[in-house]
Order: structure tokens, then sequence, then C-alpha cells
């Protein structure tokens, strides 16, 4: 009798193979064309994809990712199933380094010359062989005026006891980390462990302060326009949605300086639709459809007509146009996957 | 008339979804990143940093099972009582949350507790002093009793309900007072459904991982936490694999310290 089982099981498996293998050849003499998306939760008009596939008649298949390093989990355990993806940065750097990434044909993308002029060679990828940046923006810090003293222009304010309960703090290693390494006066990308230890004995200390009021990364732009808690570190894009939303809260890149980052737009060397992920590339960065993503999601984009489209206040929106001098005092996130082991082990102690 | 191939559709399943999902928990458990057999991952678990959220998962799983259970048994013995035979509005109002899928309903808990949420609203309207729930560990367990108590209903309710009433009218003819009849006739007989509800809460209740950082505000990472850290964030499967291994191991013991307390399985309601 359990032969039988045996021999039933793998029948209806094998079946299970065959019935799959049909319908993939029968997707393929078809010839659909088609590419599969990897970007950001929340990070594109959706309305823009349509227009795409309708323009196009590429089948666009979307989907989504919280942070980078979920992403990159998912692009290692499923290769070959996603085309084009929004890494940031010191990820587009890391993947460059473990050649994860095709090289662009630019003759392919001829819209990315609407770049402006610092995206086009950003540090991760001098020479923008392998990305073409699709939004950037700052970390910094989102306050309610009503609930602080007076100006808020440090990163030192997440750490003042007064503000019981009263500050939102990412629950996102790098970026946490940053903020208080920068506050320290390290740089972003330290991995000493003077630095880090440091650093995890501030965060102890402002979680045993009952400063925090949560570690949370999507929740917190709803809760700070609700009026849930004093302050939060935010990234600028989340920082304007919650400012159009509640036109009370400010945003502020403190004085020690910050993060500036790039999310880039690649395609995947083990993808199999190139040539639609570079058409959907040149696509993002035509003028009026970067200026509707812009619009949509609210962060900065690199696109030079969109930027020439801004209105006053915009201008004067530190979230989406800060000055010269703040974007000199920023830095770039860069790949230190090696030493990531120290920022978890500190990370979780903080957490625990 | 043997019939046995009925069940093949269901070992088919269970052989890709439960079996085969095991085995790669146990391989990833018991080697390292370079696929050698290697237990420093299962030693890792012993660090003070994770057996305090260890702790944390057992000890608020714990408690959510006692408050579950002080709130539950009334419940289920009201609801199984005869006055209530014909009336079922009771009976759907608790399942009627079942209905609804758990997150969308621990995100209903959020806005009632936050500061300024609706209870904070109201408790300002009334001129009382607002409470801080979100964010705490008294929000984490009322999310957790929340959504655990149909789970020690039902089947605390089920064994009540079959239990034979000419059972409590011989312990009444023979002079027992209703205390008597309830801790000598009732209660014993309600165990196996007692203990098949704790085992219901318990389980889910030190697993729980979206609860913790939607009313806790991730500020208590609980065990669930921590492992789904491990595979979407840290990228570290072989360690998250442990900590899974010894999640199922207590488990596991639990089951089988409470299979003793009822050994014909009788209250068993899964």
């Amino acid at each position: 009798m359990k032969k039988n089982a045996l021999v039933s099981i793998l029948a209806i498996l094998l079946a299970c193979c065959v019935v799959m293998g049909c319908a993939s050849a029968l997707a393929d003499s078809q010839k659909q064309r088609t590419l599969t998306v990897f970007n950001w939760f929340d990070y594109i008009d959706e309305d823009v994809i349509k227009m795409f596939e309708q323009e196009t008649g590429i089948k666009v298949t979307y989907t989504n990712f919280t942070t980078n390093e979920e992403m990159f989990v998912k692009l290692e355990k499923s290769a070959g199933s996603y085309d084009v993806i929004f890494p940031s940065d010191y990820i587009i750097e890391r993947m460059i380094k473990e050649d994860m990434l095709e090289e662009l044909d630019m003759s392919k993308i001829p819209n990315a010359a609407n770049l402006i002029d610092w995206c086009k060679s950003p540090d991760y990828d001098p020479e923008g062989k392998y990305s073409v940046a699709y939004m950037w923006g700052t970390v910094g810090i989102l306050y309610d005026p009503d609930q602080v003293d007076g100006e808020i222009d440090s990163w030192g304010a997440l750490f003042d006891p007064q503000y019981k309960y009263g500050v939102f703090m990412l629950d996102s290693i790098r970026d946490s980390f940053g903020v208080c390494l920068r506050y320290l006066g390290y740089s972003l990308n330290d991995h000493s462990e003077e630095a880090l230890d440091a650093v995890k004995d501030l965060l102890i200390q402002q979680k045993n302060d009952n400063i925090v009021a949560g570690y949370l990364v999507d929740e917190t732009k709803d809760k700070m326009v609700a009026g849930e808690a004093a302050m939060a570190v935010m990234w600028s894009g989340d920082a304007m949605y919650a400012i159009e939303e509640n036109e009370n809260l400010r945003y502020v890149i403190p004085k020690e300086g910050s993060n500036i980052w790039i999310d880039g737009m690649c395609v995947l060397k083990n993808s199999q639709h190139k040539d639609e992920a570079m058409e959907f590339i040149n696509f993002l960065c035509r003028p009026d459809i970067a200026a509707m993503n812009q619009e949509y999601i609210s962060y900065c984009s690199p696109i030079q007509q969109v930027v020439d489209g801004y209105d006053e206040e915009q201008l004067n929106q530190p979230a989406l146009n800060p000055s010269a001098e703040t974007m000199e005092n920023c830095e770039f996130f860069h790949d230190i996957t090696e030493f990531m082991e120290l920022y978890e082990s500190r990370w979780m102690e903080v957490r625990a | 008339m043997k019939r046995s191939w009925f069940a093949y559709p269901y070992s088919l399943w269970m052989v890709i979804f439960t079996i085969a999902p095991m085995i790669f928990v146990v391989y990833f458990a018991l080697t390292d990143t370079s696929g050698a057999l290697s237990l420093s991952n299962m030693a890792a678990v012993g660090q003070e940093t994770y057996l305090k959220i260890l702790w944390r998962s057992l000890y608020l799983a714990l408690i959510c099972t006692v408050i579950c259970l002080l709130l539950g048994y009334p419940a289920a013995y009201f609801l199984a009582s005869k006055d209530f035979n014909k009336n079922q509005t009771l009976f759907v109002l608790i399942l009627l949350p079942m209905w609804m899928n758990f997150l969308l309903r621990t995100y209903a808990m959020m806005s009632l507790m936050e500061n300024q949420g609706i209870i904070n609203t109201l408790l300002k309207a009334m001129g009382l002093e607002p409470v801080r729930m979100i964010g705490t560990e008294g929000a984490v367990l009322v999310g957790m009793v929340y959504n655990f108590l149909p789970f020690m209903v039902l089947p605390v309710h089920t064994s009540l309900k079959k239990m034979d009433q000419r059972v409590i009218e011989a312990a009444e003819d023979l002079g027992a007072n209703p205390a008597q009849v309830f801790r000598r006739v009732t209660l014993p007989l309600s165990m196996p459904g007692v203990i098949s509800g704790v085992t219901m809460v318990f389980m889910p209740a030190v697993t729980t991982f979206a609860i913790s950082r939607l009313l806790g505000s991730g500020n208590f990472m609980m065990f669930g936490d921590l492992i789904d850290k491990q595979f979407l964030e840290l990228n570290n499967w072989h360690f998250g694999s442990s900590l899974s291994l010894i999640m199922m191991a207590l488990i596991i013991i639990s089951i089988s310290l409470l299979n003793k307390a009822d050994p014909k399985g009788e209250g068993s309601a899964i």
C-alpha cells in the first residue's frame, strides 16, 4: 500500500511538471513581449505602467519590496525572475561588484540625457554605465513645531529626554546607525568597532530614556500626520507626503550632515527581456512621465525638465530642493557588506 | 472497502508544504553559508540578546493564554448552558471577528489605541487624561488576546456542550451544591477542551510577529519578529532556521506535555 502511495505521488508530480511545461511552451509561442519590474512599494504612479503597456504593447508584471536588503534576498533566491530593478546607490555598487547588472545600451535610453548633471556620474557608478537615476532624496528629521521647543537643527534633538516617547526611529539598520554616526562626528560609512559601539550606546541610552515612540518604516508618515509624536527620522519623500497632508510639519536636514541617496534603475544580467527593460527605463526618463511620478510619490526627480517646473513653494521646500551647502554636507552610503555583521549584532542589542 | 487513495491529494499537499519545508529548515539550521555541517548557528541562539527576546515571547504568550482562559472559560460555559441553547447571537458574535483577516483587525486596533486615536479622543472629550497605549507591552497583549480568544472559547465550548447532562443531574440529586458540581464534575470533564484551547492560544501567541510591530510600534521585538528579520532583512537564512528549529522544539515539548494531561485527545478541536 505504501509503495502505491509513493508511486501515485510521483505520478502526480510528473503530471504537474508536464502541464506546466506545456503551458510555458504555449506562452512562448504567442510571442507576447513581457517585462517584470521590481520596485519599492508605493514608488510609482501606477497609471504610468498602464500608459507604458498601451504605448509599447509590452505586458508588465509589477512587484514590490520594502527595503534594499529584502530586494537583494529575493534577487538571490529567485534568479532570472526580474528584469528591471530599482536599487539604491550602495546596493548598485555591490551589484556591480558582484557582476549582477547588465551594462546599459545608452542608444536605447536617449531620455537619460535629461538627467541633472550630478546624477549622471554618481560615485557608485562613475560612468553611469549600469544605472540611470530614478529618484533621489535625503534623510532628515520631520517634526511638529507645536510639540518641540523652537527650531530643530541638530540630530541631538533625537536624544533629548524631554521628548518622552516623542521620537520615531527608522527600523532600518544603516539609516538608524547613519544618523548617529553623523551626530557623533563619524562618516556614514564608518565601520570601526569604536564608532559602532558609541552608536550602540547612544541608541540604547535613547531607548532607556523612553524617548523612542517606535521603530517603524512605512507606518511613520501617517503617524506623523496624525500628530502621534514630536519628530521622526524620515526619508525626504515620506516627509513631503506628510507635509502635503499636514502643512504644519517641517523637514530639516540637521547641521551635522546626513545621507543623500539615489535610487537607480538597473537591468539584471540574467534578465530575459533586456530590450524591453531598457525601453521601460527610457520611458520613465521622459519628462512628462517623470513629472507624473514626481507628483505622485513626492521624491526629488533627477530629470532637469521636472526640476525646471517646480513652483516657488517647491523650490523653498528643503525636502524637495535642499540648498547647495546642505547637499555638500551630505554623503552617500557605500557598500560595506563585509562589515554588516558588526552593524547587525549591535542593532539587535539595541532592539532586544 | 479501502478507499485510502482519498488521502493521496492531501498527502501530496503535505509532502510539498509541510515535510519539504521542514527538511529545508533543519538543513539550513545545521549548515553554515558554505553549506558545511555546522552547529555555530544553533549555538548563536544562546546569546543573551536572543534569550531576552525568547523570554519575552514566552512570558507574553503565557500571560495571553491565562487571560484568554479567564475570559474564555466563563463565556464558553455561558454559551453551553441550557438557558442559552436556542439563541445563537452571542455565539456568532464571538466567531464574527474570525471572519476577517487578523492583520486588518490589528490595524483597526492600532487606530483605536494611538495617542490621537479613537479611545484617547473620547477620553479627552470627556475631560480625562489621555493614556499612552500604543507602543506598550500592554497594547501587544491586548492585541494578542483579542486575536486568539476565539481559539480558547471554541474548544472549551465543544467539550462543555458534549458533556452528558445526566452526570450533572446525578451530582445534583446526590446533594452537591452548584459550586461543588462545577468543581468536581463540570471542570474535570471540560479539561480536554481547556487543554486544547491552551495549546491553540499559546502556539500562535508565542510565534506572534506582526502584532508586536503594529501595536508595540517595534519596541518589543518578539521571537517571530526576530525570525522574520533574519529571513527578510538580514539575509541570514541559516540563523533564521536555527531560531525556527528552537521554536518548533519548544512547541513540540509543550504539546507533548499537554498531551500527557489529555491522553485520549478528547478535547482536540483541530
